[in-house]
């Protein structure tokens, strides 16, 4: 039996009610898997709007993602709540002051939106599953065709003005809604370490590099296991945006700690004692250091050499994952980091995280990589590589 | 037929295009005023209170009263009296981990710039006191040269714009009309957003209960004439309270009589426990 309170040690002076920690490495996984949903969203929009045409095999991979992604965002929230039966109560009877009461209209919205334009994305293939199976799978496209089957150049140029124009909605939606959960940590005054209007930009454009990143991972090892050669001409489109997007992201990053070392509010000896104390590892280090300065410079590297071939592949894929584990810590240590700072600005607390039990590690892991089990199942029902009719260039349809 | 048509078409036409754009002037002239309205109400200085005349009983009229706390630092012994008779009356959790007061403790030691501060649920405390039900400060600085020292009592300051109030998704935690911030526990969805919010850390989440919990001033006494339990159990009158629409009230002669301060004014909270006698390193 696990004690029901996790406590935390402290050094220095903390409020009596501070010794628990509310906000656990759940609620650290909430903003990563959202932003690898805006991020995913990203890389379908480059395509599907702005013609990037060298993201063409990744582009409809990237809305499957995307949305396979969206299902689970409200779990860890979910797992987290006190009294989760009331969950509904934020959307029914919204506190229009609470920067947490529009998450479900903005969260179902995007669903929506997801939805319908992977319907239309995969419309011919659907149609096309259901005029060719008899069996029990035949029945589900069917009726997922919900009775349209007509398939004709004049139905497509319909449909795919309908794909450019949920695209071209989905961008500030999924840039939104994720801005959004930046500015539900921005906007806590009381947490100096949180308090920044430059926030929901940084979680933005961090969300925007894990979600190209989980891209380049996932299109590398779908052509692995789908045994076919990986497009380099895409892995080098993903690759640019990665180094284009880690600038901007490392740029406001060092913009907000140097806005909070040079404004120098009260408080600000604990956090300048906090960060190269107990965060100098997980901040500098890993988040910065390990995980978006060394992929920055190998993109730079790959990038100024023309690497191509295997090199290519492996080094867009290790950058990728580096990415992807610094944007990870760098949830960590807003969430976790900003609890840690007492709000006595006097003191420190540790945050222990345990193994197992409801907020644990291993409740983290899974939810984290549980989207991949439904994005595999969804990959099998819609094959985002394989039906050409819709994959013409939606540009001319705009 | 045709002829006599066309006309009537364009004439058509026209009304729908000046519909069309009467329309939209009106849709922006809406749109507008709807987001001025929402801006309002979004910012925390505008928070709505709830409504109603009459709360909780007929005999009582919550627009007839505006409560306020005072602590009269200079007086607090930290008997840590108000702490016990506070979890006992409010059924708050038995341990050093959920507080809805607490009295911390300021030494400034001889030669030392800042001052040491601690509190009941502080280790060398609990050991001291040698349970985490009773409270007692140790006497740890016995054998030191202390140069200034004080207690201060705190508890949840009842915000004029309350930070948990508005973060608050589903409003569950409202502002009454005399001036009390409380928690519906039946609607509270325990998210603790409220708890982040706070920042004098008045706020902590009840694992027993799932839901949020804070000091209510005794909403259920003051509402029937008494005091709250840690007001009444003061031995020095170091907490004051009263109302302050009374101008005699035992708040409003100390608020008048008194150069009073609050903590953290520069969260543009508006607190509404009124301090005497504190020091600079108080927050």
């Amino acid at each position: 039996m696990e004690p029901i309170l996790q406590l935390a040690p402290y050094t220095g002076w903390v409020y009596p009610n501070e010794t628990v920690f509310e906000w656990s490495v759940l609620i650290a996984v909430y903003p990563y898997i959202t932003g690898l949903v805006a991020g995913a969203f990203t890389v379908s929009s480059l395509y599907q709007v702005f013609g990037f045409q060298r993201l063409k095999p990744v582009a409809h991979l990237a809305l499957l993602t995307s949305l396979s992604f969206m299902i689970f965002v409200p779990t860890p929230l979910l797992l987290h709540l006190g009294q989760p039966q009331r969950a509904f109560e934020a959307t029914i009877t919204p506190h229009l002051t609470s920067a947490m009461a529009m998450f479900g209209f903005f969260a179902s919205f995007y669903v929506a939106l997801l939805i319908i334009e992977g319907w239309f994305a995969n419309r011919p293939f659907i149609v096309e599953q259901a005029q060719k199976r008899t069996d029990l799978l035949g029945k589900f496209y069917r009726l997922l065709t919900l009775g349209s089957y007509d398939v004709s150049e004049h139905a497509m140029r319909f449909d795919r003005k309908w794909i450019f124009a949920l695209a071209v909605i989905g961008i500030p939606a999924a840039h939104g809604l994720h801005g959004y959960v930046g500015f539900m940590y921005g906007s806590v005054k009381a947490r100096e370490w949180w308090s920044s209007d430059l926030m929901a930009v940084i979680f933005l454009f961090s969300a925007i590099i894990s979600g190209v990143s989980l891209l380049a991972v996932l299109y590398v090892v779908s052509c692995k296991l789908r045994k076919i050669p990986v497009d380099l001409g895409c892995l080098k489109g993903l690759a640019y945006t990665i180094w284009a997007f880690i600038m901007v992201a490392l740029v406001l990053e060092g913009l907000e700690f140097a806005n909070i070392v040079y404004k120098g509010r009260e408080g600000v000896d604990m956090i300048i004692q906090y960060v190269t104390g107990p965060l100098l590892i997980p901040y500098f280090i890993l988040q910065f250091a390990i995980g978006a300065v060394t992929p920055l410079l190998w993109l730079s590297y790959m990038i100024w050499r023309g690497t191509t071939g295997k090199a290519l592949v492996v080094g867009v894929t290790v950058c990728a994952c580096l990415v992807l584990f610094s944007v990870f810590m760098m949830r960590w240590n807003v969430v976790i980091g900003g609890q840690e700072i007492s709000k006595t600005g006097k003191g420190l607390l540790s945050y222990h995280l345990p193994f197992f039990g409801k907020e644990g590690a291993l409740v983290a892991f899974l939810l984290t990589v549980a989207p991949l089990g439904l994005l595999y199942v969804l990959t099998r029902l819609f094959p985002p590589w394989e039906h050409e009719a819709t994959s013409s260039s939606a540009l001319h349809a705009g | 037929m045709k002829k006599d048509s066309k006309p009537s078409l364009a004439a058509r036409r026209e009304f729908l295009a000046k519909l069309g754009r009467a329309a939209t002037c009106t849709g922006a002239v809406v749109g507008a005023a709807g987001a001025l309205g929402v801006m309002q109400n979004v910012a925390a200085k505008t928070e709505a209170k709830s409504e109603g005349s009459s709360f909780p009983t007929k005999d009582y009229d919550w627009t007839k009263h505006q409560w306020a706390f005072g602590v009269d630092a200079t007086k607090c012994i930290g008997c840590l009296r108000c702490v016990e008779a506070c979890k006992r009356e409010n059924n708050v959790m038995q341990d050093a981990h959920h507080f809805r007061t607490w009295v911390e403790r300021y030494v400034y030691l001889e030669g030392e710039e800042n001052a040491r501060i601690d509190s009941q649920q502080d280790p060398v405390n609990i050991e001291a006191s040698g349970s985490e039900k009773v409270f007692r400060f140790a006497n740890r600085y016995k054998d030191a040269k202390v140069e200034k020292a004080f207690f201060v009592p705190k508890l949840c300051n009842h915000c004029t714009n309350p930070p948990c109030v508005q973060v608050c998704p589903v409003g569950a935690c409202y502002r009454t009309k005399d001036g009390v911030v409380l928690i519906d526990d039946d609607y509270c969805i325990g998210c603790r957003y409220c708890v982040q919010a706070c920042p004098y850390g008045a706020r902590f989440f009840d694992e027993e209960r799932n839901v949020s919990d804070k000091c209510t001033w005794c909403y259920h006494r003051i509402t029937k004439g008494l005091q709250p339990a840690c007001v009444e159990i003061c031995p020095v009158g170091a907490r004051v309270f009263g109302d302050r629409m009374d101008k005699e009230s035992p708040i409003s002669l100390f608020i008048r009589n008194n150069r009073v301060q609050v903590l953290k004014p520069e969260t543009g909270n508006a607190p509404n426990v009124f301090y005497v006698g504190i020091d600079k390193e108080v927050n």
